[in-house]
């Protein structure tokens, strides 16, 4: 008869997400997206304002580089409601990666005294990632609501709005899955730090966030098609606004991407957690 | 699988079974042939080839890992050979009862802090087992997870949490945790605003709290003032005893040990070496420790106790008055040293400490003032006077320092002497105290409270050396 709840051995399940326990750790879960959302604007005078500051004003500024000297087309929407919409989706990818991609290192302090499931801070920055996205996308509503009634016809709402969910998923697995890959291999190979911010910064290039894929040139349609990412922004895009391009093959590819990059993200993340300690 | 909640029905029916005296002998924790490795020298670049090789034999070849054949005894005297892989900790095997308070002691690098590592399931091992029942919680710091920028209240549930509570659990004995950490005054106040023995105390309070089966503490004893760490001290064993909880506890502190503990073991260089009952456990590692008492007190270092500032010769140490060295001889130590350091002001430190590592004092003298100290040999005669240490055997930690600030060289215990006793009167036994100073009386002698018949001086029982 063994009544021993805790076993201790050198190896352990890869795939094995003890849901039961994190479930049991739920209040620290809740915790954690509090301290990340608090400690973000402590001693700031705007406070929880900043989280909308930034994105109105990114739009602002594409709205001056790409939309007006540049003259990159919005496919004839009005250029505030595509750009928002582009950097509010964009954001949270961003920001789900961003974050979790830090997880061991900025963590190493905790995670060298005490013993909780690690996957708490991911799933962590993700929840506290989604309130900043519900706030930016609170303020994109309201600026889409505005051009609505007031009777601009480019707009075009549709069924695919339902669907909105969906994107926001993806991102989010995505964006989790990236992030815990990353933060695996710095642990050992710090270099990849200084590769992730512009990382970040190329790969919104690679995605339609600032264009509409139908301004891409044939011959490079392809590689930005390959990215998983494009189905998502353009969707969203195309739910809210009616412009773009929707297909169920690429939200299927973009959901396949995600399951895969998820399952690699879990084994890389607890083959690291077991030892990380130890090479940090 | 720890804190798991549906463990708990098992766990009370494992308790019934102890009562019952049906499982006696089934232990809390049971630890078997538990082994971890490390790497000695730089981790991370250049690592990758290294990898992908061990990976490639091991799991693909199915050999042994090609790194850990060179795997030695964890002696860190020796100088390690780049990539060398070291048994931290290797084959330990141990079972503990519940309510078992186990003392876990060794030197610095002996493998305590690694046990302790992979019991709160920080590291993983490398080789063996843990089995344990229950909810086991570690206080390997106080206050992990803090963050500057929360408050008090904040924190307490940032680190609850973290600890494994549960929100309720915490709201519930919130007021108990801040009455016990006493700085109520503070709860609505950034953490960062406190000083460091708040943040301590706070810390702490919140541990405290925590009712798990098993509690694994390391040395959190070691901060905090004197009161607040007796406070500590009180509270584990408040806990042990009447909540007959599972304790390991780590500590260089023997007196905290000694009045905690009931069993202890001793790491030496990664093995367990002894076990049994705590006392036994000191004196074998006092025993074991490489630098307790010489015999002829004279002590020659090589290139042993040297480093990029101070190479220390020998030092010697001897009785001041006579030829033995007892209470009431005095200490005369002399350290000989070579200074490699010139134009600073340069200080030499000691402390003495008990065979319980009680710091007796700590004493520092700045031989060499306004940026003025020399290259070379030099030697330092400390005269510590007759009539203050009590019998015992002493270990002295040395020190040397720039501008009292700045540390140029450190070794504990870089050596240890014994002061012998001297009876008092008849009666031959230690008297108890660390130190026995010569107290002289008097005492006025009244009849009928009127006239003063005698007066007399009486000495310290030392004799004719404090007569005045």
């Amino acid at each position: 008869m063994n009544t021993y709840n805790i076993d201790i051995k050198p190896k352990k399940h890869l795939l094995k997400i003890n849901f039961k326990e994190i479930w049991f750790y739920r209040d620290l879960l809740y915790m954690f997206v509090k301290r990340s959302i608090i400690t973000v604007y402590k001693q700031t005078i705007l406070g929880p304002i900043w989280f909308i500051v930034q994105p109105i004003m990114t739009t602002g500024m594409y709205m001056l580089v790409f939309g007006r000297i540049a003259n990159i087309s919005t496919d004839g929407l009005p250029q505030i409601l595509f750009y928002l919409s582009g950097i509010v989706i964009w954001n949270y990818f961003h920001e789900c990666f961003n974050q979790t991609a830090h997880t061991f290192n900025q963590n190493a302090q905790i995670f060298g005294k005490v013993y909780f499931p690690r996957l708490i801070i991911p799933f962590a920055e993700v929840l506290s990632g989604l309130i900043k996205f519900f706030i930016q996308l609170a303020i994109f509503i309201i600026i889409y609501l505005y051009f609505l009634y007031s009777g601009n016809t480019t707009i075009q709402p549709n069924w695919t709005l339902a669907l909105v969910p969906v994107y926001i998923v993806l991102m989010a697995g995505i964006g989790l899955a990236a992030g815990l890959i990353f933060s695996s291999l710095t642990t050992k190979y710090r270099d990849l730090n200084h590769l992730l911010t512009f990382g970040i910064q190329l790969l919104m290039y690679a995605t339609p966030v600032i264009y509409p894929v139908s301004t891409v040139p044939e011959k490079y349609k392809i590689f930005i098609q390959a990215n998983p990412l494009t189905p998502v922004l353009e969707g969203f895009k195309y739910a809210f606004l009616g412009a773009g391009h929707f297909s169920w093959q690429a939200l299927a590819y973009s959901g396949g991407f995600m399951t895969i990059l998820l399952f690699m993200g879990i084994i890389i993340f607890h083959q690291t957690e077991r030892n990380f300690i130890d090479t940090v | 699988m720890k804190n798991n909640p549906t463990n708990i029905g098992q766990k009370i029916s494992g308790l019934n079974f102890f009562k019952n005296g049906m499982y006696m002998s089934q232990p809390i924790i049971k630890i078997e042939n538990l082994g971890k490795l490390y790497r000695l020298g730089e981790v991370g670049t250049g690592t990758l080839s290294h990898d992908l090789n061990r990976w490639w034999k091991t799991r693909i070849m199915g050999k042994e890992d090609p790194y850990s054949i060179i795997g030695t005894i964890n002696d860190r005297t020796q100088a390690a050979k780049k990539g060398e892989h070291v048994w931290a900790l290797r084959d330990i095997n141990l079972e503990l009862q519940e309510g078992e308070v186990l003392g876990i002691i060794g030197k610095n690098g002996a493998g305590k802090s690694t046990l302790l590592k992979i019991l709160s399931q920080v590291t993983s091992p490398s080789s063996g087992r843990v089995r344990a029942r229950g909810r086991m919680a570690s206080l390997l710091e106080v206050g992990t997870g803090f963050h500057q920028e929360m408050t008090g209240r904040e924190n307490i549930y940032m680190n609850g949490t973290i600890m494994g509570m549960r929100k309720r659990e915490i709201t519930s004995k919130l007021d108990e945790i801040v009455d016990f950490s006493g700085v109520a005054k503070y709860l609505d106040t950034p953490v960062k605003r406190y000083s460091s023995g708040m943040i301590v105390r706070l810390g702490f309070a919140i541990a405290a709290h925590l009712e798990p089966e098993i509690l694994v503490v390391d040395e959190v004893l070691a901060v905090g003032d004197a009161e607040f760490q007796k406070k500590a001290i009180g509270k584990m064993q408040d806990v042990s005893k009447s909540h007959g909880r599972t304790v390991l506890f780590v500590s260089h502190n023997m007196a905290a040990v000694k009045s905690l503990c009931k069993n202890g073991i001793v790491l030496i260089n990664g093995y367990k070496r002894f076990e049994g009952k705590i006392s036994d456990a000191i004196d074998f590692y006092q025993d074991n420790n490489v630098l307790i008492t010489n015999k002829n007190n004279y002590w020659e270092f090589g290139n042993d106790a040297e480093n990029d500032n101070i190479r220390v010769n020998s030092i010697k140490i001897t009785p001041i008055n006579g030829t033995v060295l007892d209470i009431g001889s005095g200490v005369r130590i002399e350290i000989d040293f070579f200074n490699k350091v010139k134009d600073i002001t340069e200080d030499l430190t000691f402390e003495i400490l008990t065979k319980d590592d009680v710091l007796v004092f700590h004493h520092g003298f700045v031989f060499a003032k306004d940026r003025n100290s020399k290259q070379g040999k030099h030697k330092i005669t400390a005269f510590i006077p007759p009539d203050l240490l009590n019998a015992n055997i002493y270990s002295m930690n040395l020190f040397f320092g720039q501008s009292q600030r700045y540390l140029l060289f450190r070794r504990d215990r870089i050596c240890a002497f014994e002061v012998e006793n001297i009876p008092l009167e008849s009666n031959m036994a230690v008297l108890p105290g660390i130190v026995r100073p010569a107290v002289s009386y008097t005492l006025d002698y009244h009849e009928n409270n009127t006239q003063t018949i005698t007066k007399t001086i009486l000495t310290d029982a030392t004799g004719d050396r404090c007569q005045q």
